[in-house]
C-alpha cells in the first residue's frame, strides 16, 4: 500500500532517577531558587549517572515501540536527535537499534540542537512519504550536564538530561496523515555554541531570548496554518522548553488555550532535543492531551535552528 | 515626538511588561537597580518600545540603556 503520510503511534520517554534542585545548585554556584525560579521557572531537573546518551535513547524507545503495537521486526528506521552524545560512531540510532534487536534499520543521528525532535520527526515522515520506510523510531536524547560549564551560574541552573521516543507509521487509504508539514529553518549565529573539544555550552541569554520571543510566535502560526489548524483548537502546545518566559508569552501570542501549554521545563529543566518529546510523553501518560487532538511542536535552538509541525495526539 | 512622550510612553511599556508603577518612571531611575526590571524583562521592553516608536534597537546597545532617560535619548536619535 502507498503511504499518503504518517502519525504517530505513541510515546515513551526517561528520564535519570538523580533529581538536582535548585537549592543544590545554590551549593555549587551563587544562586538560589527564588533567581531560578523567576528567570527560567525551573525548580528540578534529572542528572545522569551511569547512563550514557545511548541508554537514555534506548530505555525511550523500548517504551516508545511497548506501546506501540508494533515489534521491532517491524521498524525499518531509527532517527536519533542529539547534540550531546560524546560517541561518534557507531552512532546512536546504531546503538538504539541493537539494545531493540531492531535488525537492519536504517539508522542515523542528526544535529540541530534544540529543534532537533521536530528535524527529526519531519525526515522520517518524508522518508515514509517517499516509500523509503515505513515504520520509524524517532529520539530526542540528551545528556547536557556532561557538557555543562558547572562553574558558570549563567547556563548552569538550565539544562538537564533525558529522552523522549515517539513511533511513526504510514497512513494509508483514506486515514488522515497525522504529522502536519514542517516548518523549518535556520538563522546562523553563535548566540548558544557548544564549539571546541571538550567542549561546553554558552549562550547569550538575552540575544537568545528576543530571538525566541519574537521569531517562534510566527514558526508557530505557519505551522498551524499549513496544518489547517486554528491555534484556539490544539488539544496541546509543546513548545521547546527552554524557558517558562518565552514558553508563556509564546502561547499568549499564538493565542492557544493556557491549559494545553507543557511546562516540564519546571521539573526537567531545559533537555534540548528530547524535551518536547520528553514534554509530550509525560502530558499523555497523565491524561491531558486526548487521544486525536492536533498537538502542535515548535523546537528551536542552537544554530540558531527552528523546526516545527501539527501532530494528531495518539 | 518629545523626550517626555518618549519617557511616558516607556513607562506604559514597563508596566505592561514588568508591573512597573508609571509614577515611578522617571529619566534618572535605573532599569536594573530602582525598577526592578531584570534582563530579559528589559529585552521585552526594548522589543516592545521598537515596535512603538518604530526605532530599531541592537542587541549589543542594550547594555548601555542604564535609565529610562539613556532609553529615551536613544529613541530621540533614532526617530
Amino acid at each position: 500500500m502507498t503511504a499518503t503520510g504518517s502519525k504517530i503511534l505513541s510515546f515513551g520517554h526517561y528520564q535519570p532517577s538523580r533529581v538536582l534542585t535548585n537549592d543544590d545548585l545554590a551549593q555549587m554556584v551563587d544562586t538560589n531558587d527564588e533567581w531560578i525560579q523567576s528567570r527560567v521557572g525551573i525548580k528540578e531537573r534529572r542528572i545522569a549517572d551511569g547512563e550514557t546518551v545511548a541508554d537514555m535513547a534506548g530505555f525511550a524507545a523500548e517504551k516508545a515501540l511497548a506501546a506501540s503495537g508494533l515489534t521491532a521486526a517491524d521498524i525499518d528506521l531509527i532517527i536519533v536527535a542529539t547534540c550531546s552524545n560524546a560517541d561518534r560512531s557507531p552512532n546512536t540510532a546504531c546503538k538504539v537499534a541493537a539494545k531493540l534487536g531492531i535488525a537492519s534499520p536504517a539508522a542515523f543521528d542528526l544535529n540541530t540542537a534544540c529543534s532537533g525532535f521536530s528535524y527529526a520527526l519531519a525526515n522520517a515522515d518524508h522518508a515514509i512519504r517517499a516509500g523509503a520506510a515505513r515504520n520509524a523510531i524517532v529520539i530526542g536524547v540528551e545528556k547536557l550536564s556532561e557538557i555543562t560549564d558547572w562553574t558558570d551560574r549563567s547556563t548552569a541552573v538550565i539544562f538537564g538530561d533525558g529522552a523522549g521516543a515517539a513511533v511513526i507509521t504510514l497512513t494509508t487509504g483514506d486515514e488522515e496523515p497525522g504529522i502536519g508539514p514542517v516548518v523549518w529553518g535556520s538563522e546562523p549565529s553563535e548566540a548558544i555554541a557548544i564549539n571546541g573539544w571538550r567542549p561546553y555550552i554558552v549562550q547569550e541569554g538575552q540575544k537568545v531570548f528576543r530571538w525566541a520571543t519574537t521569531t517562534v510566535p510566527g514558526i508557530a502560526l505557519a505551522a498551524c496554518e499549513k496544518a489547517g489548524v486554528l491555534p484556539a483548537d490544539l488539544g496541546g502546545f509543546v513548545p521547546h522548553q527552554a524557558n517558562l518566559r518565552i514558553i508563556e508569552p509564546v502561547a499568549r501570542k499564538i493565542g492557544v488555550n493556557p491549559d494545553v501549554v507543557a511546562r516540564d521545563i519546571v521539573e526537567s529543566g531545559n533537555t534540548s532535543a528530547a524535551s518536547i518529546p520528553l514534554a509530550l510523553s509525560k502530558m499523555i501518560e497523565r491524561g491531558e492531551v486526548k487521544s486525536g487532538t492536533p498537538v502542535l511542536l515548535v523546537g528551536f535552538g542552537g544554530g540558531l535552528t527552528y523546526a516545527g509541525q501539527v501532530v494528531r495526539c495518539p | 515626538m518629545t523626550k517626555d512622550e518618549i519617557v511616558a510612553g516607556l513607562a506604559e511599556i514597563l508596566e505592561e511588561v514588568a508591573g512597573v508603577n508609571p509614577d515611578d518612571v522617571t529619566e534618572e531611575k535605573s532599569f536594573t537597580e530602582d525598577l526592578d526590571v531584570d534582563s530579559l524583562s528589559m529585552v521585552e521592553v526594548v522589543v516592545a518600545a521598537e515596535e512603538k516608536f518604530g526605532v530599531k534597537i541592537p542587541d549589543d546597545e542594550v547594555q548601555n540603556l542604564k535609565t529610562v532617560g539613556d532609553a529615551a535619548d536613544f529613541v530621540l536619535k533614532q526617530a
